[in-house]
């Protein structure tokens, strides 16, 4: 059958959109990765282990679950997309067998939300330094602290849950180093949200109870270990990230979870020739209009896709999508809501940046690409002897970026150093094209087990 | 429900149902292993990096992220860069 929507991603963003359009009458496939609903966000360990943590989730799960009009399709990536008469969504079911299978649907809301920015540093290749992302992931998703003793590092105000959800675990959280120094400004701007104002509230209460050191202009620039991470170095940082001489202390810890900020997930996207833009964060977006379409016809964004901004921010933004591609006009309220809520993701892009001085923690010997063990040296060979002018020669020419994972973990990274050793703007583009958007065996390709189009 | 067990090369690993196989290593101690890329281990436990890759049960170039580990899964690293998948 062809459905007349299919919505990729079941996180915020693609549960709210499932159900306005199912609610406004479409059929709809709601096509997952994950094995449960609810993404990055709303991750929650399965029945035997525990509960879903936030209740509205819940309920926002039971009315797409229980909706007549909506098929779930857990456990199906979309390695590739093909438009025609219909859109043709190629996928490959369950990680643990991958079966090739088909989806086809009229008209498209791409929701495929974001994963964490990282910055490469001495050491941070060694098991025990994760992503801020993945240390939750481990927490919401099977009960589990990343370590005994763990250090939370990067930029944003994710840091904050992450380093309470590791203490609620038993972990000791050693500190949380912020980067950035947001106190005042971020103060200010909580003032004009309450709900926020709370959350944050919430957070800082609870580092106090636990007598966790939250430190900004703070960061891990170094990492050691024998075989595994056994201490990071924290140094303080000036404006430029550059660190301050003699401010490094060395913090015993066997885990560190870091993150700066999140990089949308836009193969799939870009895949359709959707036009894309920068956001006020560097990372590259798609661009949409009020009603939260693309400008490739039958095809809506939401979420992280569109701007990081946030899983509220995302739902409403879901909600509008849904409506819009089922024909439905929208509440000026939720528009409201969707204004204030972007330009306070606006205001975070400005209160906690990525300065270039992040490159100055980087030896020659430090490795950027962790699927091709590149170094810095060899990045920086591959621009100043080799002369490439821009990522994706940069890429061609190290192996920065052609690994397993296509450039998702290094991408960022690679495009600022290479932007740092030519002198021109960093280049979002250049990495982030993955026409195949998941891995997929050959032998798949070659004889497909499914049905002909 | 009670802990079961998998194999991971070669030795047994006690699992807490409903856990990944990356989370059963990890809360068995075993915190990276080779799995075909140059940094190996569990960096961002969602999927993304790859560097959690194993063989499951003769199958290779599988997240261990991902999947939920059943009684008796036969798991091994990738031994050598290029050798698995």
């Amino acid at each position: 059958m062809t459905y007349e929507l299919a919505v990729i991603g079941a996180g915020p963003a693609g549960l709210s959109a499932a159900l306005a359009a199912a609610d406004h009458g479409l059929s709809v496939a709601l096509v997952d990765a994950g094995e449960r609903p609810g993404g990055q966000y709303y991750r929650h360990p399965p029945a035997e282990l525990g509960e879903a943590w936030s209740p509205s989730f819940v309920r926002l799960r039971e009315r797409v679950t229980g909706h007549p009009r909506i098929t779930h399709l857990a456990g199906h990536r979309v390695w590739m997309l093909e438009p025609g008469s219909c859109f043709t969504l190629h996928v490959l079911v369950g990680e643990r067998d991958g079966r090739p299978d088909v989806v086809r649907a009229d008209r498209l809301v791409l929701a495929t939300g974001a994963h964490d920015r990282s910055l490469p540093f001495p050491g941070w290749d060694l098991p025990g330094v994760m992503t801020a992302g993945g240390a939750q992931a481990l927490a919401k998703g099977a009960l589990l602290a990343a370590g005994g003793r763990i250090v939370v590092a990067g930029s944003g105000p994710f840091l904050l849950p992450v380093a309470t959800g590791l203490a609620e675990l038993g972990a000791e959280v050693a500190g949380v180093y912020e980067a950035n120094r947001p106190r005042l400004s971020l103060a200010r701007a909580l003032g004009r949200n309450l709900g926020k104002l709370a959350e944050a509230a919430g957070y800082a209460s609870a580092l106090l109870r636990r007598h966790i050191p939250y430190r900004t202009g703070h960061a891990v620039v170094a990492a050691h270990g024998e075989r595994a991470l056994e201490a990071v170095t924290v140094a303080r940082l000036d404006r430029a990230w550059r660190p301050i001489d003699g401010s490094e202390r060395v913090v015993e810890c066997d885990a560190a979870a870091v993150g700066y900020g999140f990089t949308p997930q836009l193969e799939l996207p870009l895949h359709l020739g959707c036009a894309v833009r920068t956001d006020g964060d560097g990372s590259l977006v798609v661009a949409v209009d009020a009603a939260q379409q693309t400008d490739v016809p039958g095809v809506w964004a939401a979420g992280e896709t569109t701007g990081v901004g946030g899983a509220q921010l995302a739902l409403i933004e879901g909600e509008l999508a849904g409506l819009a591609a089922a024909g439905a006009r929208p509440d000026r309220r939720l528009l409201g809501r969707r204004a204030r809520l972007r330009r306070f993701a606006a205001l975070l892009h400005e209160l906690y940046p990525v300065p270039a001085g992040w490159a100055g923690w980087l030896g020659d010997d430090t490795v950027v690409c962790r699927c091709e063990g590149v170094t810095f040296g060899r990045l920086r060979e591959a621009v100043e002897e080799l002369g490439a002018g821009d990522p994706r020669t940069a890429k061609l020419l190290s192996r920065a970026g052609m690994g397993r994972c296509q450039g998702r973990v290094c991408g960022h990274a690679t495009a600022r150093l290479t932007a740092g050793l030519t002198g021109t703007a960093p280049d979002p583009t250049g990495l982030a094209h993955r026409p195949i958007a998941q891995p997929i065996r050959l032998g798949d390709l070659a004889e497909p087990p499914y049905e002909q189009l | 429900m009670s802990p079961f067990e998998i194999s991971f090369d070669g030795r047994p690993v006690s699992v807490v149902p409903g856990r990944t196989i990356a989370a059963a290593l990890l809360s068995a101690g075993i915190r990276a292993w080779p799995s075909g890329t140059s940094s190996a281990g569990l960096y961002c436990g969602i999927g993304v990096c790859f560097g959690c890759q194993v063989t499951l049960n003769g199958r290779a170039g599988v997240r261990a992220c991902l999947v939920e580990a059943r009684a008796g899964d036969v798991v091994t690293s990738v031994p050598s860069r290029g050798a698995g998948s």
